[in-house]
C-alpha cells in the first residue's frame, strides 16, 4: 500500500523502477519480459463485503504493484461494484495479474483499458494552497490556466477541485509546490473504453 | 421447493446431505453447538472426531483425494478456526477440493472481541479458494451449495463458510441450489478446438517429446487418467510425473520415467532437460520441477494444458497453452490425432529411446546395500514387496522419507498416492491416512512416516482407536530431521543446527498407551516379519523402523542447478559444492 501513499500526496508519477516481487528473472530472459509496463485494468465484481480486500490481497500478497485504485458502486439494483486500479509489471506479471483477478470468485469481468483499444483515464485532486501577497495571486493565475476550480477559499487558503489526466494532475501540483502547496488529495484513476462498445 | 422454516443448523445438515457429504472430520465448541446438535439428530452424515483442527482438514484432504469428492469439516470459531489454517493452506496449495464450516460469535458480537472471536474470513482469506461470512440465514442454504461448487470446480481447492452462532439458530426455509448455474464463476472445461489442433500438429512433428503429467490429472479423475494413459501409449513418447501426478499414469509401464525434479528420476529430468517438444498436462511447473528457470529444458516447445489461466505463463513462458480440463482436452487430443492419422517420426522416436535408456541405465536410484543396518531405500522396497499386490493406499509425512516413499513405491492407479507437495506439511500423513480408511475401510492404509513428522499430529492416534481405523503407520526412523540435515549437509558445511530428534519417545509404548499396537523392527532380518505382522493386524499399527541415520536421499538437483547436473550420490556431492545464488532458494 506505500505506493498508494505515495500517490496520494501527488509526489510519484510515472513508472517505478522496481520490478514486482513475482517471478524469477533469469539471465536469458528476453528483453520484453523485464520491460516494465504500466496497465490500467478495470474490474467489475459484485459489491459484497470483503471483496475490495480480496482484491488488495491478491496484489500485496503476490507482490504486484498499485500505483492507483479506486472503487465504488456502479450499479445498485445488481449490486456491482467497479474496481479501477493501475499496477505496472513486465508482461507476464500483467498477464498473471489479469488471470488472478479473474479467478476470483466475485469478479464478474476484468479488462485490460491498456491493450483493449483506446481508453479515457481521469482523476479528481483537492489541492490545498496556503500562502498571501504574489503566491497567492500567482496559484489563482495557474489554477485559472489549469481549469481548476475554486471549492474553498480564506484569507490565506484556497482549496482547487481539478479534473483532468494524471499527469496534468502532476503537472499542476508540481507548480503548486513553490505557491504553498499544502494538502493534497487525489481520487485515483477511473477508466473506460472510447467508443459506443461497454466492458 | 421452499418448506417449512427449520433452523441455520438444520438448513446446513440439509444442504450436506444434498451435497452427497456422508462424513465431516470435525471438533466441537461453542459457536458450533447447534450445529452438532442439528448432528446429533441425525444418520445421514458421519462424524470423525479429530483431536486437533489441523487434522480435520488433512483427514478430509486425505478422503477428498483418496475418492474424487468434496471433504468436509467443522470446528468451531477462534482458536478452533485458526488452528485449521495450515491445513487449509495445505489444501490450497494442493488443489484438494474442501469445505470447511467455522463457528463464530453472534454477528452482534463480531468486531468486539468476544469470546473466542477470530476475525476468520480475514485470516483465511488468503489460504482459500474462497470463503464466506453468512451474516443471514436466507442466504445460507444458498451460500452452503456454492462453497460446494466452488470447491469442486475449475482448480478444486478450500472454501471456507463462517457460521455466526445466531444464523444456526435462526429459522428460514431451506432451498436446494445444488447444480445452479453460478453468477460470476464458471471456469472453462472443453478446450478450444483450434489449440488443440495446434497441440497434435506440434506433437506429431516431435523427435524427442516427452509428456510431464501432474496432479491436475488426478484432479481430473479416475477416468481422464485412464484415456490419458490410452493416449501416451498410442504416442508412444516417454512420460514423466510430478510428486502430485504420481499414479496419474502407471508407474509400470516402460514408458514411464518416473517422477520429475529434485528428487526425480536422473532419465526423467535428462529428458526434460533435452526434450523438443513437452506435453505438460496438469502440473504447475513449481519450483521442484523446474530447478533453475532459466536453465529449464532450454530447447524446447511447450504445451500446456491446464484448466486454470493462471497457472499458464506463471513462471515458465509457454508456447501453446489450452484451457481445459484434462479430461475433456485429452478427449480431444486422441480424437484428432486419431482423425489426422498422425504418423509420428519413428526413427526419431527410437535414437530418443535409446538415449532416455542410456540414462536410464545409470540406475538413479541404486544405493549401498547392507546386512548391518536397514537402509531407508531398502525398508521401502521391503515395503513395497508385501502390499504391491494388495488394495493399498500410502500417504507420507514429509522428509526423506516422503522422497524415497515417491522413489521406490510404485503407484498404476491414481487416488492411491496422498502428500502434502506444495506445503510441505509435516504432520499430514496420519490424519490424511484416517481420511482415506474411512471412505476405503477394507483397503490396505500406510502413513511412510519420518520420526519428527509424526510427533507433529501425535495425538490423532486416539482418533484411529476410537474409530478402529486400521492404519499402519511405517515410521522411518533415522533419528535426524533427514531431510534438513541433508540440506545442512550441502549448504552449511555439516553443521547440524538443532536438526537431531532428540528425546524420542518409545513408538511401540506410545502406540500401546493409546491402545493401539506397535513394532519395531531393529535389525535386516527383522524387517519382513515386522511387515508381515504390520499387515496381519486388523487394528491401528504404529512401527518404529531403526534406519540408517545417515543416508541421504539421491538422486538431486541441488537449489540452482539445471536439469542435467544431478547429483547422484555423496561422491558426487563433494565433487560439485552448490553456487551461490542456490544457497539463497529453499
Ligand atoms: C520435500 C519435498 C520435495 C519435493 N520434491 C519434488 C520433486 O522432486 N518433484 C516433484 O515433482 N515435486 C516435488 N515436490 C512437490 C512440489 O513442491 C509440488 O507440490 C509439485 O511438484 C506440484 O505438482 P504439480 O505440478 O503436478 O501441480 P499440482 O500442485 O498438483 O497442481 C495441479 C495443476 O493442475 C491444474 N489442474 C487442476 N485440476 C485440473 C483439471 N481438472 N484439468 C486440468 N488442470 C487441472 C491446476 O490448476 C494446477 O496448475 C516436493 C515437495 C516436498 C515437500
Ligand atoms: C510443519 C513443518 N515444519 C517444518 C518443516 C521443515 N522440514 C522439512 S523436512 C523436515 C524434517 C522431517 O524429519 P522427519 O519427519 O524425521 O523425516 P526425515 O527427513 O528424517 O525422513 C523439516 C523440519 C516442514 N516441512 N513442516
Ligand atoms: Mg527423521
Amino acid at each position: 500500500m506505500s505506493d498508494l501513499k505515495r500517490r496520494n500526496l501527488g509526489i510519484v508519477s510515472g513508472v517505478p523502477a522496481a520490478i514486482g516481487g513475482a517471478g524469477q528473472i533469469g539471465e536469458s530472459t528476453s528483453v520484453k519480459d523485464i520491460t516494465i509496463e504500466r496497465h490500467t485494468m478495470s474490474v467489475l465484481v459484485d459489491n459484497e463485503s470483503g471483496v475490495l480486500a480480496r482484491v488488495i490481497g491478491l496484489f500485496s500478497g503476490r507482490g504486484y504493484n498499485i500505483e492507483s485504485l479506486t472503487v465504488a458502486e456502479v450499479d445498485a439494483a445488481q449490486h456491482l461494484s467497479r474496481i479501477t486500479v493501475v499496477t505496472t509489471g513486465t508482461p507476464m506479471i500483467i498477464e498473471q495479474i489479469k488471470n488472478q483477478l479473474q479467478r476470483l470468485v466475485p469478479v464478474h469481468s476484468v479488462t485490460d483499458l491498456t491493450v483493449e483499444g483506446p481508453s479515457l483515464e481521469r482523476e479528481m485532486a483537492l489541492v490545498k494552497v496556503a500562502s498571501t501577497g504574489d503566491k497567492r495571486v500567482e496559484a489563482l493565475r495557474i489554477a485559472d490556466i489549469f481549469r481548476a476550480r475554486v471549492v474553498d477559499a480564506t484569507i490565506e487558503s484556497f482549496v482547487f477541485e481539478m479534473t483532468g489526466s494524471t499527469e496534468k494532475l502532476n503537472a499542476f501540483i508540481g507548480l503548486m509546490q513553490p505557491l504553498g502547496l499544502s494538502d493534497v488529495s487525489r481520487t485515483g484513476i477511473v477508466a473506460m473504453k472510447r467508443g459506443s462498445g461497454t466492458e | 421447493m421452499a418448506t417449512e422454516p427449520i433452523t441455520g443448523a438444520e438448513i446446513i445438515v440439509k444442504a450436506l446431505i444434498d451435497q452427497g457429504v456422508e462424513v465431516i472430520f470435525g471438533y466441537p465448541g461453542g459457536a458450533v453447538l447447534p450445529l452438532y446438535d442439528a448432528l446429533f439428530k441425525q444418520n445421514k452424515v458421519r462424524h470423525i472426531l479429530v483431536r486437533h483442527e489441523q487434522a480435520a482438514v488433512h483427514a478430509a484432504e486425505g478422503y477428498a483425494r483418496s475418492t474424487g469428492k468434496v471433504g468436509v469439516v467443522l470446528v468451531t470459531s477462534g482458536p478452533g478456526a485458526t488452528n485449521a489454517v495450515t491445513g487449509l493452506t495445505d489444501a490450497l496449495m494442493d488443489s484438494i477440493p474442501i469445505v470447511c464450516l467455522t463457528g463464530q460469535v453472534p454477528t452482534h458480537l463480531i468486531g468486539n472481541d468476544a469470546f473466542q472471536e477470530a476475525d476468520t474470513t480475514g485470516i483465511t482469506r488468503p489460504c482459500t479458494k474462497h470463503n464466506y461470512l453468512v451474516k443471514s440465514v436466507e442466504d445460507l442454504s444458498r451460500k452452503v451449495h456454492e462453497a460446494f461448487y466452488v470447491a469442486r470446480s475449475g482448480r478444486p481447492g478450500p472454501v471456507l463458510l463462517d457460521l455466526p452462532k445466531d444464523v444456526q439458530q435462526a429459522k428460514y426455509e431451506y432451498v436446494n441450489h445444488a447444480g445452479q448455474r453460478h453468477r460470476t464463476y464458471n471456469p472453462v472445461q472443453k478446450p478450444d478446438r483450434a489449440q488443440v489442433e495446434k497441440v497434435v500438429e506440434l506433437m506429431a512433428g516431435a523427435k524427442r517429446p516427452i509428456f510431464y503429467v501432474g496432479g491436475g490429472a488426478v484432479n481430473s479423475g479416475p477416468l481422464a487418467c485412464k484415456m490419458l494413459t490410452d493416449f501416451i501409449r498410442l504416442t508412444g513418447f516417454p512420460c514423466t510425473q510430478t510428486l502430485m501426478g504420481l499414479g496419474a499414469f502407471p508407474a509400470s509401464d516402460p514408458l514411464s520415467l518416473g517422477m520429475v525434479g529434485m528428487h526425480g528420476m536422473y532419465e526423467a529430468n535428462h529428458a526434460m532437460h533435452d526434450c523438443d517438444v513437452m506435453i505438460n498436462i496438469g502440473a504447475r511447473f513449481d519450483d521442484r520441477v523446474t530447478g533453475r528457470l532459466n536453465a529449464f529444458s532450454p530447447g524446447s516447445k511447450k504445451i500446456h494444458v491446464d484448466i486454470d489461466p493462471s497457472s499458464i505463463n506463471k513462471s515458465v513462458r509457454v508456447d501453446l497453452p489450452v484451457v481445459g480440463d484434462v479430461g475433456h482436452v485429452v478427449e480431444e487430443m486422441m480424437r484428432i490425432w486419431k482423425a489426422r492419422q498422425v504418423k509420428t517420426d519413428q526413427k526419431a522416436l527410437a535414437a530418443w529411446w535409446d538415449q532416455i535408456n542410456k540414462w536410464r541405465a545409470r540406475d538413479c536410484l541404486k544405493y549401498k546395500a547392507s546386512d548391518t543396518i536397514i537402509k531407508p531405500q531398502f525398508a521401502l522396497e521391503r515395503l513395497y514387496a508385501a502390499v504391491k499386490d494388495k488394495d493399498f493406499y500410502i500417504t507420507t509425512e514429509v522428509g526423506q522419507h516422503q522422497m524415497w516413499a515417491a522413489q521406490f513405491l510404485k503407484f498404476d492407479k491414481p487416488n492411491r498416492w496422498m502428500t502434502s507437495g506444495g506445503l510441505g506439511t509435516m504432520g499430514y500423513g496420519l490424519p490424511a491416512a484416517y481420511g482415506v480408511q474411512v471412505a476405503h475401510p477394507e483397503s490396505l492404509v500406510i502413513d511412510v512416516a519420518g520420526e519428527a513428522s509424526i510427533m507433529m499430529n501425535i495425538q490423532e492416534m486416539a482418533t484411529l482407536v476410537q474409530y478402529r481405523l486400521p492404519v499402519k503407520i511405517f515410521i522411518m526412523n533415522n533419528k535426524w530431521m533427514g531431510m534438513v540435515r541433508q540440506w545442512q549437509e550441502l549448504l552449511h558445511g555439516g553443521r547440524y543446527s538443532e536438526s537431531y530428534s532428540d528425546a524420542l519417545p518409545d513408538f511401540v509404548k506410545l502406540a500401546e498407551a493409546f491402545g493401539a499396537n506397535g513394532l519395531r523392527a531393529s535389525k535386516v532380518s527383522e524387517l519382513d516379519d515386522v511387515i508381515k505382522e504390520m499387515i496381519a493386524i486388523k487394528g491401528p499399527v504404529m512401527v518404529d523402523v531403526a534406519v540408517d541415520e545417515k543416508e541421504n536421499c539421491f538422486p538431486m538437483i541441488p537449489s540452482g542447478a539445471p536439469h542435467n547436473e544431478m547429483l547422484l550420490g555423496p561422491e558426487d556431492q563433494a565433487a560439485k559444492p552448490v553456487s551461490e545464488e542456490g544457497m539463497v532458494l529453499v
